[in-house]
């Protein structure tokens, strides 16, 4: 059999698959984080939860609704994005004015409320979603396994992902939030109606991170605890990316997932905290991270 | 009294204004000596101990307005130091051990200190949560710590050699103490021409630049500073409770501990300290409520609360009172 460096080439494939999924997750929602900060400056805390809740609707939705996976995929992302705007209208707004750290910390009390309203219905041992039937199975490529779910993952959140960056990058709409971003009262002066552009900005931020959250489902233990410590570890992407660049939060979550998929082939001890010593190399070299400006 | 006929009505004022802190702080002091008589005094260990905790996080985010989304992992590096020199090393007296495991804490909070004022504002946030993060990890897999289970039967020991502390009033004073200590660093700090240039960073961070202050070492000392206040009462809460566990080190305790000085009041010195005696006391009476599952919920509401509509916290709002009505 083939060897890497000592390890199968199945393995090390396989756990390649694997880094490259959390790879497209932590893409996902590091996309979601820059979309919201680029135009409300605030990070949003409440990120994990709101990824939490994506997949806890397409549980709920599957158990109690008979909704299936392809309904939750398009349902979910507007039913927790709706949610999201209504959070930015009723309660963001409010303090928009003030230091922007005063959102993190509303975006974290949110995060708390959410997640522990949701352990005292489910507990925190986590539910099991079905794999779709017709994303079930695999194909043996000769070098790798390769289980459809996870081929279908990787190219519907890269999918979704390029999406994004088209719209924001080639599209009037997204003319106008990159506008925004610069200068909000200029475009408020053009006629632009800012306050409701930061209401669907919000809105879809959280759209992604449920998303990504339905995605997950049939892979991870849909838990109330799921969203937290992924969180974390996106937040480490993003200082290493910096929120500077939609392509390159795409590529520093995908590249940060396969560095952790080789680092369990070769150290697993230190898997779990592989992206936070990158972070900590970024600090050091380039403290405005990879594809950050310099503030 | 011809002394006083030649003071100006502001150096009477500011004479005036120092007398009555002064007299403040002596009647909180008689408090904090009679408080054991009244109270349980473990659940007031417990207070001073996160009030510590939530003082030298408040040195950070109300001095110079750095907001750590990670001090955690002082108050665990704190802990855990403490617990392993105590419980491995029986001779070892119980101030010698808190000694250990603050230094332990300075050291950690400078490492941390110097990667994370290298990214400003949010980022900083950022930053310190990924770092504690990864000491939660590091205390997880770490032979050591006992993983999930935390250190357990950590002596208490006799202060000095001397004082035996497993009587809970000696514990007490002891805390206390350590608490007082805490305080007046933190006290001196604030009213220092150091403090008042690290006010000047908060303010306006490039002014301080031009003026010619060495914006980055004055962030990094707070940092350590807090970093190590917030070890030194890890350390203290470990000897008190006989024990050091993950808890300290989750983020949650890092989300508490900000709870905590934004409750009480961000950049006022009693704030942390009501904030902290709120916090616990709810805490503790909820875990014996049929509310006790909602204890996680009710501290997010309480978040929410705070940030949209009582922003200045409890000890800010009453100093904004007095300052419209006795003036």
């Amino acid at each position: 059999m083939t060897m890497i460096f000592g390890v199968p080439l199945m393995v090390f494939m396989g756990q390649l698959m694997l880094g490259l999924i959390n790879g497209a997750f932590y893409a996902l929602l590091s996309l979601g984080l820059a979309v919201i900060f680029g135009l409300l400056k605030i990070v949003n805390f409440a990120h994990g939860a709101q990824y939490m809740l994506g997949a806890f609707a397409a549980l709920l939705g599957l158990q109690y609704l008979g909704i299936n996976y392809w309904v939750a995929l398009l349902l979910v992302p507007l039913v927790v994005g709706g949610l999201g705007a209504l959070i930015e209208r009723f309660i963001l707004r409010r303090i928009a004015h003030l230091d922007h750290l005063y959102g993190l910390l509303l975006t974290f009390g949110l995060a708390l409320i959410f997640e522990g309203t949701l352990i005292n219905f489910f507990g925190v041992s986590g539910s099991s979603y079905p794999t779709p039937a017709a994303l079930e199975g695999g194909h043996n490529l000769g070098f790798m396994f390769l289980p459809t779910y996870r081929a279908w993952v990787l190219v519907a959140a890269l999918g979704v992902c390029l999406a994004t960056w088209f719209i924001i990058e080639r599209t009037r709409l997204g003319a106008y939030l990159r506008a925004g971003t610069e200068n909000p009262a200029l475009m408020q002066a053009f006629g632009v109606n800012v306050p409701q552009l930061i209401t669907l900005t919000y809105g879809f931020g959280v759209a992604l991170a449920a998303f990504a959250g339905v995605l997950a489902a049939p892979l991870y233990p849909v838990s109330p605890t799921m969203g937290s410590s992924l969180l974390i570890v996106v937040f480490a992407v993003v200082v290493i990316g910096g929120m500077g660049s939609i392509l390159g939060a795409i590529l520093t979550g995908l590249g940060m997932g396969l560095i952790e998929g080789l680092t369990k082939v070769y150290y697993p001890e230190a898997a779990n905290t592989v992206i936070f010593l990158v972070m900590v190399v970024v600090l050091m070299l380039r403290p405005a991270g990879l594809f950050g400006k310099e503030a | 009294m011809s002394a006083t006929q030649t003071l100006t009505p502001a150096m009477q004022r500011r004479r005036q204004a120092k007398l009555r802190r002064n007299t403040l702080y002596l009647v909180l002091i008689a408090i904090g000596l009679a408080a054991p008589f009244v109270a349980y005094p473990v659940f007031l260990m417990k207070v001073l101990c996160f009030a510590l905790f939530a003082c030298a996080f408040n040195l950070l985010l109300g001095f110079a307005g750095l907001l750590s989304f990670g001090h955690a992992a002082f108050l665990a590096t704190g802990g855990y130091f403490t617990g392993i020199m105590l419980a491995s090393y029986p001779g070892l007296t119980p101030e010698l051990g808190i000694l250990i495991g603050t230094f332990a804490a300075v050291v950690l909070g400078t490492l941390f200190g110097a990667l994370a004022i290298r990214r400003q504002g949010i980022y900083f946030a950022m930053v310190t949560l990924a770092l504690a993060q990864m000491m939660f990890f590091f205390f997880v897999q770490a032979p050591f710590t006992g993983g999930e289970d935390g250190l357990h039967g950590v002596p208490r020991g006799a202060l000095f050699g001397l004082i035996d502390l497993n009587s809970n009033l000696n514990m007490y004073y002891f805390v206390f103490a350590v608490f007082l200590i805490g305080f007046a660093i933190i006290h001196r700090a604030v009213h220092s021409p150091y403090g008042q240039v690290l006010k000047a960073i908060r303010e306006n961070e490039p002014r301080a630049v031009s003026l010619g202050y060495n914006v980055d070492a004055y962030k990094l000392l707070a940092f350590v500073l807090s970093a190590g206040l917030a070890g030194l009462a890890g350390a203290t809460k470990t000897v008190v409770f006989q024990l050091a566990s993950l808890t300290d080190a989750h983020w949650h305790m890092s989300g508490e501990v900000i709870l905590m000085t934004l409750l009480g009041g961000v950049g006022t010195l009693f704030g942390p300290l009501v904030g902290a005696g709120l916090v616990v006391s709810l805490q503790t009476q909820l875990a014996q409520s049929p509310l006790g599952n909602w204890v996680s919920v009710i501290l997010g509401a309480i978040f929410v609360i705070c940030v949209l509509s009582f922003r200045s916290g409890i000890v800010g709002e009453i100093q904004k009172i007095v300052r419209k009505n006795f003036k």
